[in-house]
């Protein structure tokens, strides 16, 4: 048991989690991201879309790695674009990359701590907090294995370990799923059900499938803009016999950008 | 505080009945304060809450010894292998050092060569600043970046780790060729100073490559061509080395909110 901070029980003043208007990121020079409206709440929210939709450059603006080039971007009722200070918004995030960059000398144990460290967490929180993130992504056995002697999805659960160590009200996964064998994308998705409880959990992904499985929202994306945002039983009604695809939600999936492109 | 009474605590041992929730919720948070009364509610449990304790120590005993043994703890010492910082900056620090090195015996070996170790000073910690706060260098910096301690407070204190080396070594060169203590310090002080408040606005790494190019090309260069020490580290520019170091000193701080992301000039 543990003592509730007044910050804890204090009402939320901001309808949204996430609230982007008009938003604009620039990628290198272009605009990868060029004018999205997106309101999220609680849940877990799958983002699909084509390569070079926007998907990866979204998470970076949303991750406040880059700064908007335009528009206003609001997380967890804080400004996020401009000079804002971050740090009262980065305790809260937890961010895996889509190139998961680590230590190879740091065991993993002792790479989760640094970046709990670096998040500000509580000290004496930080031991305990650490076991459960290495516990909840599976890898309680190889704790204490160097970084680099791990097989790329052990090393993708060890980037979702360090993700969701501070127990971030706003997650956000790029590609999660890579390198996971069958039997471990069903345990991540039972730890997406779980995280996206009480926080936003946002899920960048090819796999539509992993989305619909998972997820309580679908974002469709492209060309840095929103196609389509329902729950997976709405994009499922969106396709038809004809369209391609091996599932009704992959029919959905196709149908939206193929109406999407023939329109432009 | 009041302690409950001992008829309370007695029908709290045997089960609360009789008790509201209220009531047993006044008495367990009290309990969890007010070790006496704990002591007193020990001495009231029932066979039946004596022999549950007893299973429970006795199974908790056996589930501690199966469990793998807790890692332990480290020590202030060995927590540096831990720091990624040391094991990248270990390279540009020993180069540096080995440069100086090199300054200090040339020195010696032609005295009248203008003293390059005055002259490599100024550039010393450049190497190991750009590195403090780079894209390139840090495999982790997107996750990094996107953390509360990301900031001007980390990049001065990754710089002071560059200091405590780099001002020790310039210190022990600097006596030992007999050069002017202040004219070698203080130009190391300004010139890191003015990698971080150029770093804000272009980006740390190319601050530093542009310092290090702007004084190898009017100062250093002309001084070893001409064979006499350049005039701005002739013992008469001190007063201006101070001004310079403190007035960049001043300004750093104020360049805080350009440090909040990594950006892609580092």
């Amino acid at each position: 048991m543990r003592a509730v901070r007044a910050a804890e029980t204090a009402p939320t003043l901001h309808p949204w989690l996430v609230h982007a208007k008009e938003l604009r990121v620039r990628a290198d020079r272009h605009l990868a991201v060029d004018g999205l409206d997106l309101t999220l709440t609680a849940g877990v929210h799958g983002v699909l879309g084509p390569n070079g939709a926007g998907k990866t450059t979204l998470m970076r603006a949303l991750s406040t790695v880059v700064k908007p080039a335009g528009g206003s971007l609001t997380l967890l009722g804080a400004q996020v674009d401009g000079r804002a200070d971050l740090r009262e918004v980065r305790r809260k995030l937890g961010y895996l990359p889509q190139e998961f960059g680590f230590y190879p000398r740091f065991t993993v144990r002792e790479f989760i701590a640094y970046m709990a460290w670096l998040k500000e967490m509580p000290k004496t929180a930080i031991p305990d907090a650490v076991q459960r993130a290495i516990d909840r992504v599976g890898l309680t056995t190889k704790a204490d294995a160097r970084m680099k002697t791990l097989s790329g999805g052990m090393l993708r659960r060890a980037g979702i370990a360090q993700a969701i160590v501070n127990d971030p009200e706003l997650l956000l996964l790029d590609e999660p799923t890579v390198g996971l064998d069958p039997e471990q994308r069903l345990d991540f998705r039972d730890l997406l059900r779980d995280l996206g409880a009480d926080s936003c959990v946002l899920v960048s992904t090819h796999l539509v499938e992993d989305v619909v499985a998972a997820c309580t929202d679908v974002i469709l994306m492209n060309e840095g803009r929103l196609l389509f945002q329902g729950t997976p039983d709405d994009l499922i009604a969106r396709g038809g016999q004809g369209d391609a695809g091996d599932s009704p939600a992959e029919r959905g999936y196709s149908a939206l950008l193929r109406r999407h492109r023939s329109n432009a | 505080m009041t302690h409950p009474t001992t008829t309370v605590l007695a029908r709290y041992a045997e089960g609360g009945h009789g008790l509201d929730d209220a009531a047993l919720w006044s008495i367990e948070v009290h309990l969890d304060a007010c070790a006496n009364c704990r002591e007193s509610l020990a001495a009231k449990a029932t066979p039946a809450t004596t022999d549950l304790l007893d299973r429970v120590a006795v199974s908790l005993g056996q589930a501690i010894e199966a469990s793998p043994s807790p890692t332990r703890q480290r020590t202030p010492a060995a927590a540096v292998h831990r720091r990624w910082l040391a094991w990248t900056l270990l390279p540009w620090l020993a180069v540096t050092v080995a440069v100086l090195g090199c300054g200090v015996l040339l020195d010696s070996a032609e005295p009248s060569l203008p003293s390059l170790v005055l002259l490599l000073a100024p550039v010393a910690p450049l190497p190991g600043v750009a590195v403090a706060w780079s894209r390139r260098t840090d495999p982790a910096w997107e996750l990094i970046a996107t953390t509360p301690a990301a900031g001007l407070a980390m990049v001065l204190r990754r710089t002071l780790a560059v200091l405590v080396v780099v001002l020790p070594a310039l210190l022990v060169a600097g006596v030992s060729t007999g050069t002017s203590l202040a004219l070698t310090l203080l130009p190391c002080l300004a010139f890191t100073g003015a990698t971080l408040v150029l770093g804000a606005l272009v980006g740390v790494r190319r601050a530093a490559i542009g310092l290090a190019v702007v004084w190898s090309a009017a100062v250093l260069l002309p001084s070893v061509a001409a064979q006499s020490l350049s005039p701005v580290l002739q013992p008469g520019s001190t007063a201006d080395w101070v001004v310079a170091t403190v007035a960049l000193a001043a300004i750093t701080p104020l360049a805080a909110t350009h440090f909040r992301r990594l950006t892609s000039g580092n």
